[in-house]
């Protein structure tokens, strides 16, 4: 059954292991140069302490390619359900082979089995490897930029788009079992894919691992800024100890029940207007600290490494599941 | 003799509709039987529900002793051409042949070869840009190398023209003959299968109206023609399947065991066409007692 199912998947390996290659050599041919320049320009900045031209001008480098791996990335998984799980099986109900695999000498299950165990391998090494491609070739560019949890990127680097490609595979599928027709399960894979990996994004991850909390006593060194917030009009301060590459869920000033300042409250600490500016802000600074302080609510980078195995962890689990539907299904009274 | 086909009260439902409805038969084994019937009549679904294809909604079927796909043993030893004999478009001719040995335990490659050869086919070619004749002999062809027991077709020379529908069936004789395979054969076709059955059953509106070897059936049914005469008339042992009357003159079609004794009928024989369109015909006779309406779930 594992050379039969081989044979007819070997066109569609094909294509996908051929456009690896050709990402290999453009990756290889340009990643060098990244690293050559990280090494060159913006190890040595802080020495003379200009950073800031160095980083631009790394993170400027070869943009279009950049924009195209994590176009890539963001794809790919969707592809694989489209165009790998949902034709593995519609495609035997619309030419009506099935009747010709499932009277062969081996079960219905058996032939699920093989089907789905090789598309998920092929699709773990070829998400895998074109991963792992695309981190060593960015990784200059995310050590400067420095925003591993930003939603854009985390799905886009490490382990994540394994998981991904698993689940978009079983889900387009499971589509092709139930509804039998190509177009129509290609349509539902893609539509639930980018669900799935939308509510992760918005509403799952988030809440995966309970954030860390630091609290900042208010006083002239703690920069504020006067404006809207995610919370509503308040003040919010930047503060030291919270690294770059952090995911800073919240940055609020607020009393020790939990309660940000009423706008009427700041409209009386923080004079505007007559005296200077400086002592306006001293002025603010001092009303806040006698009854607020600064609550810092993030995730830490070390977490970043959690958070990816988490994220694959969730999708295979996912994946898991329909394929338990799947079973189920081929075996029931059609 | 053991049944290579036995069915219980089987019945499958679609929806509202009963595609084969309280179905009983037991078909010896060292058989080709002929399974006719009208488009529609449930042929397709009693010959998926023998593979496995389908499972029934009730009752219940045994093929070779056994529940249909239970496992890789009772796969391989039924072999099945589907309607239209699907093929895969995009392998050639040998990589079908692959197939069939990959995922069939008793597979006889050498039989498939021969076969193949035989045709005059060239094993390269894909199985897209065969002609439908050549595509149902390739279907035959990985049927038979799986060494079955019993061969299955479901309706293999519909869509075939007269010449390649004559080769078709000769080549399925030779392997009866060879092999010694049972075979169940659908076709809406009687004159097909005329030629090829010793056992028949005929389906009609989703139930098995007759069954049983051709032989049989052919000394139990008579032609009776004489004077005008009711029907309820007759010894309680005449079965009347089909009546034609004029002002003058009855025809009846009558099924009994025992001989015909009234000398005012002229008995003649009846054909297996005959046989088979009386059957056939008497589904649409509504009024005939003791058949159930169609569509009538009981």
């Amino acid at each position: 059954m594992i050379r039969f199912a081989a044979l007819q998947f070997r066109i569609q390996a094909a294509i996908a292991f051929g456009a690896l290659v050709v990402i290999a050599i453009v990756l290889a041919v340009t990643g060098p140069h990244l690293v050559t320049l990280y090494d060159t320009t913006v190890v040595p900045c802080s020495t003379h302490n200009d950073c800031s031209a160095a980083t631009t001008a790394l993170t400027d480098t070869d943009g279009p390619i950049q924009v195209f791996l994590t176009f890539l990335l963001l794809v790919v998984p969707a592809l694989i359900g489209m165009f790998w799980g949902a034709p593995l099986i519609a495609r035997e109900f619309e030419t009506g082979t099935y009747r010709l695999a499932w009277t062969q000498g081996v079960t219905r299950t058996r032939w699920l089995s093989v089907k789905l165990g090789m598309g998920v391998v092929a699709s773990v090494v070829v998400t895998g490897l074109l991963s792992l491609m695309v981190t060593w070739w960015s990784s200059p560019i995310d050590t400067v930029s420095a925003k591993p949890f930003d939603p854009l990127y985390f799905g886009v680097r490490d382990l994540a788009p394994v998981g991904y490609a698993i689940f978009a595979l079983v889900l387009g599928f499971s589509a092709g079992l139930v509804m039998r027709r190509t177009i129509p399960a290609m349509f539902t894979a893609l539509v639930g894919f980018v669900a799935a990996r939308f509510v992760m994004n918005s509403w799952m991850r988030p809440h995966l691992i309970a954030p860390l909390h630091r609290v900042y006593t208010i006083n002239g060194s703690s920069p504020l800024n006067m404006g809207e917030t995610p919370a509503g009009f308040g003040v919010t301060a930047t503060t030291r100890g919270i690294l770059p590459g952090d995911w800073v869920y919240s940055n609020q000033i607020v009393d020790k029940a939990g309660h940000s300042p009423t706008t009427a409250f700041i409209d009386r600490a923080c004079p505007l207007g007559h005296a200077s500016a400086q002592a306006n802000y001293q002025t603010c600074a001092t009303n806040l600290a006698a009854r607020f302080h600064l609550l810092v609510t993030y995730q830490p980078e070390s977490r970043y490494w959690t958070f990816q195995w988490y994220e694959m962890a969730i999708f295979i689990g996912l994946a898991a599941v329909v394929v338990g539907f799947c079973f189920v299904w081929i075996r029931r009274p059609s | 003799m053991t049944a290579v086909l036995e069915t219980m009260g089987l019945g499958k439902q679609y929806g509202r509709r009963w595609a084969l409805h309280d179905c009983t038969l037991s078909i010896p084994a060292g058989n080709v039987v002929g399974l006719v019937g009208p488009n529609g009549a449930g042929k397709t679904t009693m010959l998926q529900l023998a593979v496995g294809l389908l499972a029934p909604t009730t009752g219940s079927i045994a093929v070779l002793g056994d529940a249909p796909a239970s496992s890789p043993a009772q796969l391989g030893k039924v072999g099945f051409v589907a309607q239209d004999t699907p093929a895969y478009a995009r392998l050639s001719i040998a990589q079908h042949l692959h197939m069939g040995s990959w995922l069939n335990p008793d597979w006889d490659d050498e039989v498939a070869t021969q076969r193949i050869d035989q045709l005059g086919l060239d094993p390269k070619q894909r199985a897209g840009s065969l002609s439908g004749g050549q595509r149902a002999q390739l279907a035959l062809t990985l049927a038979i190398a799986k060494r079955p027991e019993l061969l299955l077709l479901d309706e293999p020379v519909a869509s075939l023209d007269p010449l390649a529908r004559r080769e078709f069936l000769q080549s399925l004789m030779e392997v009866v003959a060879e092999h010694g395979v049972s075979v169940v054969l659908s076709s809406h076709l009687v004159s097909d299968l005329e030629r090829v059955c010793d056992y028949l059953v005929v389906l009609v509106d989703s139930h098995v109206r007759v069954a049983g070897e051709v032989s049989e059936l052919l000394a139990s049914h008579h032609r009776l023609s004489g004077l005008r005469r009711n029907p309820s008339t007759l010894p309680a042992n005449q079965e009347v399947i089909e009546q034609s009357h004029t002002d003058k003159q009855s025809t009846l079609l009558v099924r009994t065991e025992e001989p015909i004794l009234d000398p005012n009928w002229t008995v003649t024989p009846i054909t297996f066409e005959d046989l088979v369109l009386a059957y056939m015909s008497q589904a649409r006779d509504t009024t005939h007692p003791g058949r159930p309406a169609l569509g009538v779930v009981s």
